[in-house]
């Protein structure tokens, strides 16, 4: 009976923090749409989403492409089928590596920034002091890292995309011995804009879930450091998860169901 | 005699099973500086949040010149919290804005006021509370805890509201600057003609800044009287908690794991 129980709690739980998400995230949509909207603390956050995030991305974008291009060519090469590798980099790339791999570093650096921030405005009071203010906490904390994280991540998904074909060029052209202007050909003579631009609205997504997931459980964060610590730790890992889950949704929609 | 300021009757306010305000009752005249002593846990910090807005009663009333807060849209609520000015316990000045614009936050993004006027106005405030413009541009991590307090203060009082919360304004200050603190309280509430309510467990700072003081134990006023009569209450609660006493009949809940 109290193992039964014990399920029923868990599940009661689930419900209401799910709940609590989902009226969060209502909350915040409804907010994004009403002025005032904080023009120069959308540009400071862009700036820390987008800017700043540029070299742990770029990097990470680089290095995949350049894998890619070497794990395509080994598994390939067995059945003849090298050629396939600059298709396979390029699309891997924009329909999926690039929004992914972005999204769950951003996860780590901006949705553990953002949740540690609120976080610590949570329990020294600055979030009741912004109400006394008379300034509405949710349009100024929560709206310009949302609107940030949707409009920067796409940008930031875009120049990693770049980045990461060129990693699989890298490789191709000088460690595969693939003829380069043969590669760049065969690149582009697969890649369809909607590949990019569906790439794209991953990134948006994933944009909003990680700024999203950090401004909630900062928001929402108590009980001093351990809270803080929590609250990041809970950000970072719900944004990781949703990346991935919604990523099949996404992929379901996008490719498979047009 | 002019109707009070702020009317507290019956307020409640529970977290789970744990009552915090039990059926409180409180009234604070216009112009007058109320403060609300007794000790750590009694529910003195949720009543100054159920005063102003921050948190919503679960029952009772609270009136802010005549009008009701309980039960008010959030909106209804953000127009009389416009009344307010408040200084938290830790300061909670904003860490990613300097001094001034901390102290101009509620000029320039509450009443939108340009920011040049604001600065103006601002370094004005800090003057009064004895802070020169050089620690304008100092970020609050640079400042002692007394200077941030000191800064709390100026933006407290830098959009001139009509009521201003003190919650523990002394705490963690040393004796001669808790002193200098409430000396700047009496002379910004004075220079502004605002009504006050503190709370503190600092029996010099009540002492000092209250015209009135009222004791809260077990979430109800218990105890209620001008400041030179605390010391003859006949209030045996009162009397062990003003003479900071072990014994009496305030038990503290003590855990044993």
């Amino acid at each position: 009976m109290n193992f039964l129980a014990s399920i029923g709690a868990v599940f009661l739980n689930g419900l209401a923090a799910s709940g609590r998400m989902a009226l969060f995230t209502l909350s915040a949509l409804s907010h994004c749409a009403r002025p005032p909207i904080y023009l120069r603390l959308i540009l400071r956050q862009m700036i820390d989403i987008g800017y700043y995030s540029l070299p742990v991305v770029g990097l990470t974008a680089l290095f995949t492409g350049m894998v890619l291009a070497l794990q395509t060519y080994t598994g390939f090469s067995s059945f003849a089928a090298e050629s396939a590798v600059p298709t396979v980099v390029v699309l891997s790339v924009t329909r999926e590596l690039g929004p992914v791999i972005a999204g769950l570093m951003v996860a780590g650096r901006i949705g553990a920034a953002i949740a540690a921030e609120l976080g610590t405005m949570r329990v020294t009071d600055q979030i009741d002091a912004l109400t006394t203010l008379s300034t509405n906490p949710f349009k100024y904390l929560v709206v310009p890292r949302v609107l940030a994280g949707t409009i920067t991540l796409p940008i930031l998904v875009f120049i990693a995309d770049i980045i990461g074909v060129f990693g699989g060029f890298m490789v191709g052209s000088y460690k595969l011995r693939f003829n380069a202007s043969a590669y760049i050909q065969r690149t582009a003579d697969f890649l369809q804009t909607n590949d990019v631009t569906a790439g794209l609205v991953k990134a948006g997504v994933f944009g909003f879930v990680v700024a999203l997931m950090g401004c909630y459980f900062g928001y929402n964060s108590k009980g001093g450091a351990q809270g803080v610590g929590a609250a990041t730790t809970y950000a970072v890992v719900s944004a990781s998860i949703l990346i991935l889950l919604l990523d099949y949704v996404l992929t379901a929609l996008l490719f498979v169901g047009r | 005699m002019s109707a009070p300021k702020i009317v507290v009757r019956g307020v409640r306010k529970a977290f789970g099973r744990k009552v915090v305000l039990d059926g409180l009752d409180l009234e604070i005249g216009v112009g007058e500086s109320v403060v609300v002593i007794g000790g750590s846990g009694t529910g003195k910090s949720v009543l100054a949040k159920c005063i102003i807005g921050l948190m919503q009663a679960d029952g009772g009333s609270v009136k802010i010149d005549g009008g009701e807060m309980v039960g008010r849209s959030t909106s209804e609520r953000e127009r009389v919290m416009r009344k307010f000015g408040m200084l938290f316990q830790g300061a909670a000045l904003f860490d990613s804005l300097p001094v001034w614009e901390n102290v101009a936050f509620g000029l320039i993004q509450g009443r939108n006021v340009e920011r040049a006027a604001a600065k103006k106005t601002a370094l004005e405030k800090l003057a009064q509370v004895g802070l020169g413009p050089e620690v304008g541009e100092l970020r609050p991590s640079e400042l002692s805890g007394g200077m941030q307090k000191r800064v709390a203060l100026a933006r407290a009082i830098c959009v001139e509201p009509e009521i201003i919360i003190f919650d523990e304004p002394t705490t963690g200050l040393d004796p001669i600057m808790a002193d200098v603190i409430n000396d700047l309280i009496i002379k910004c509430v004075r220079q502004l003609g605002a009504t006050a309510m503190s709370i503190t467990h600092d029996m010099v700072s009540a002492r000092k800044i209250a015209d009135r003081i009222a004791m809260i134990h077990k979430g109800r006023i218990i105890w209620s009287g001008r400041t030179a009569e605390i010391d003859h209450s006949g209030n045996a609660y009162v009397e062990q908690f003003i003479h900071g006493r072990g014994e009496g009949p305030i038990q503290m809940e003590v855990r044993a794991f």
